[in-house]
């Protein structure tokens, strides 16, 4: 019983299937920026490590429910040198904030933040001497994720929102 | 199998000028200590027989502030073979409190005398290694003491948007 004797597989699809086995696609025209950025939104790994409860929401995006690999994010990456995002996902206390600046300065550019969660942000209910009042005190944040924690949809949005963010921007002037 | 009283006893006996009072408070048994024979005491309990008090649970700071003796430290022991628990506990002046280690006593007992350190300000006597634990090394005071700011950073509105923004640190991109 293969593939081939399903009668759906076997329907030539619009546009699609006839190129893709030839590997003629024809021409398409675009802009060098909008190559580029898609390149980067549709495949934007972040950076593998979590530091508080958002973690655990971060991990229920990445788990196979919510799925943040439809969005070319297949993996988080274990090392900052492989990292395109970093998802500070929870509160940073002073003690770590110059490991989170040098994991920060370890990734290569471009490279994007997103502060998760209200600790990250702004400090949270942790208005004290101990917790960092907001992660962009330490690194530059491209968009904040609110809620506590933020649910899986609210930190996919955020990433939508950072693809959004990366489409507009001029990839020889960054 | 000992009770609290014979245990109490025993360490009275022993250590008649050295256990300055005994506290009762739902059953459990708090002896206040000398400061500087601490050591002596909690090896005393360790080896005795019929106390055998083998682990060293934890080891607690106490800020009394305003009051004197400002600090008090107390630790936690338990003994498997007689199934007790009981803490002793020093009083301390507030002007450089100090009191002995116990790492020479229980093993376990460095990193708990680490935290008081770095919390209350408690030195403890030839610790072999009385660095701070949690606070970053470079850090000044000692947090849990009562008098120690809690660091508060004003909320940011919108009538004070501005200057809060104005006094935020930020990054170098």
């Amino acid at each position: 019983m293969g593939v081939a004797q399903n009668p759906t597989t076997t329907l030539p699809r619009a546009g699609v299937a006839q190129g893709q086995k030839t590997g003629s696609f024809g021409v398409v025209t675009t802009t060098l920026d909008q190559a580029v950025n898609w390149g980067r939104t549709r495949a934007m790994w972040p950076m593998l490590f979590g530091l508080a409860c958002c973690a655990i929401e971060m991990m229920a995006t990445q788990a196979s429910h919510y799925d943040m690999s439809r969005f070319g994010m297949e993996l988080m990456r274990a090392s900052p040198r492989q990292s395109d995002l970093m998802i500070v996902a929870g509160r940073v206390s002073r003690k770590m904030a110059p490991v989170l600046r040098r994991l920060y300065d370890q990734m290569p550019a471009p490279k994007w933040v997103i502060a998760m969660g209200d600790c990250a942000s702004c400090g949270g209910i942790f208005n004290n001497y101990a917790i960092l009042q907001g992660v962009d005190e330490i690194v530059p944040v491209d968009v904040y994720v609110a809620g506590c924690p933020p649910r899986p949809e609210q930190l996919l949005h955020g990433i939508m929102t950072l693809h959004e963010k990366v489409m507009q921007e001029k990839v020889f002037t960054r | 199998m000992s009770d609290y009283q014979s245990v109490i006893e025993s360490i009275k006996a022993q250590f008649p000028d050295v256990v300055q009072d005994v506290v009762e408070f739902r059953g459990e048994y708090t002896l206040v200590i000398e400061p500087a024979k601490i050591a002596e005491v909690a090896r005393f309990c360790r080896d005795a027989d019929g106390l055998e008090f083998t682990i060293l649970s934890d080891i607690g700071g106490i800020d009394y502030y305003p009051d004197e003796p400002r600090f008090a430290v107390s630790y936690v022991l338990f003994s498997l073979s007689q199934n007790l628990t009981i803490r002793l506990k020093v009083y301390l002046q507030e002007d450089s409190p100090r009191v002995p280690t116990l790492t020479d006593v229980y093993s376990s007992a460095g990193w708990p005398e680490r935290e008081v350190y770095d919390m209350f300000g408690v030195a403890f006597e030839g610790h072999p290694d009385p660095r701070r634990i949690l606070m970053p090394f470079d850090w000044t005071g000692h947090p849990l003491r009562k008098d120690y700011p809690l660091g508060y950073e004003e909320v940011q509105f919108s009538f004070n948007y501005d200057r809060v923004k104005d006094q935020k640190p930020s990054p170098r991109e």
